[in-house]
């Protein structure tokens, strides 16, 4: 059968338009791993990070159920809000008071063994993350892969939320009551002195 | 209507190709293995948060939710996810990829937080979203062949492994804190979706 050029106009444009491919820059694996690892230690070289998210697990465990599902999901989420502030760029004031003040409140409230309303609790765990994520959100290093920094750090924070939960558990013993209280004092201790690292 | 003459449709044609060869590299998705396109299929799946980390959500979530709901979630995730590679086949680009993703990061580790009562039905209809939309953009820039399909087939060998060995192992989860665990895995999922969506709203 003969064509007529019509028709081939219509079958070149078909032709071109299913040969027609833009670049599909994806998955490119170069700094991925590094990435990742990045995020993932990103909070356990901080210090302050590190007590006041163990003081979180802490506190969920000394308070119980529902807290200790409670806190330490709501601390990530809000955490992701506050990197979500950072990485776009929009400013917090006195970030690094916020982390230490972070540690004095939640090791006080675990060496007093406070027990607000569940509410209460989250709000003020919710309140100190966003500082925390706003921290990590500002810090991604050139050429990482955005994605598993994030991961890296929400997995971090998340175990050592677990870390806190974990030596909770001795609040079930009289002696381990006493400990954590200890363990609490020791936190909020630690959050006067990045407090006043600030400050200086 | 006045019909094109040989010349001017010749004409028209070296143009439009010239304009196509003129078109930039499709730096496709596939990381070489070296062991053949069913390998290649198989690590591209693993190796990338944005595919297995919602596909370990669902299974979670079918996890939790029971055996039937597991055995549902292992035969149409795949088949979802091969499907949706088929169709992809044929589209040169996609976009809203990260936004995409960090959606199915949002809704599905919110449903593993909340343990999320659904129905069968539900649970059916969110695997097979899931896969023909990840499993779309996975074959978009492929191209339509052997090795394409072979390597379709490895994405959706992967995808059937991770969900039957995560929901059967969520299923015999019977302690209070372990089920905890994994709803609060859930939340991690979910904050790195929330993360995720900063990044593609700043355009990293």
């Amino acid at each position: 059968m003969k064509k007529s050029p019509m028709h081939r106009l219509i079958l070149t444009v078909a032709l071109l338009a299913a040969v027609w491919t833009e670049s599909a820059l994806g998955h490119a694996l170069q700094g991925e791993a590094d990435g990742f690892l990045k995020g993932l230690l990103h909070p356990l070289f901080g210090a302050d990070h590190v007590l006041a998210m163990v003081a979180v697990g802490l506190w969920g465990a000394q308070l119980g159920a529902p807290a200790i599902l409670v806190l330490p999901v709501a601390f990530p989420l809000v955490m992701a809000m506050g990197g979500i502030f950072g990485l776009l760029g929009v400013p917090i004031p006195g970030v690094e008071y916020g982390i230490a003040a972070s540690a004095i409140v939640l090791g006080a409230a675990v060496a007093f063994e406070v027990r607000p309303a569940l509410v209460i609790a989250a709000l003020v765990v919710g309140c100190f993350a966003i500082f925390h994520g706003h921290a990590h959100g500002t810090e991604l290093p050139p050429g990482q892969s955005a994605l598993l920094y994030s991961m890296g750090f929400v997995i971090a924070t998340g175990c050592l939320h677990a870390v806190g939960i974990g030596i909770g558990t001795v609040h079930r013993r009289s002696w381990g009551r006493r400990l954590l209280r200890g363990a609490g004092t020791v936190v909020a201790a630690g959050g006067v002195f990045f407090l006043w690292k600030a400050i200086a | 209507m006045k019909r094109a003459g040989p010349l001017q449709m010749r004409a028209f044609t070296v143009t439009l190709l010239a304009v196509a060869l003129g078109c930039g590299p499709a730096e496709a998705h596939l990381d070489a293995t070296g062991m053949g396109p069913v390998y290649d299929g198989l690590m591209h799946f693993l190796t990338s948060p944005e595919d297995l980390v919602p596909a370990l959500a669902l299974a979670l979530l079918a996890g939790l939710r029971g055996a039937p709901y597991g055995r549902r979630a292992m035969f149409t995730l795949p088949a979802a996810w091969l499907l949706g590679s088929l169709f992809g086949f044929s589209a040169a680009t996609a976009s809203g990829g990260a936004l995409g993703a960090s959606f199915w990061f949002l809704l599905l580790g919110g449903l593993v937080v909340a343990d999320a009562k659904l129905s069968l039905r539900s649970m059916t209809a969110l695997g097979a979203l899931l896969g023909l939309a990840h499993g779309y953009l996975n074959g978009t820039g492929m191209g339509l062949s052997v090795a394409s399909v072979a390597a379709a087939l490895g994405l959706a060998a992967a995808v059937f492994v991770l969900v039957v060995l995560v929901a059967a192992l969520v299923v015999r989860l019977r302690a209070q804190w372990a089920r905890i665990a994994v709803r609060v895995g859930g939340s991690w999922i979910a904050a790195s979706g929330l993360l995720m969506l900063g990044w593609s709203i700043r355009g990293v």
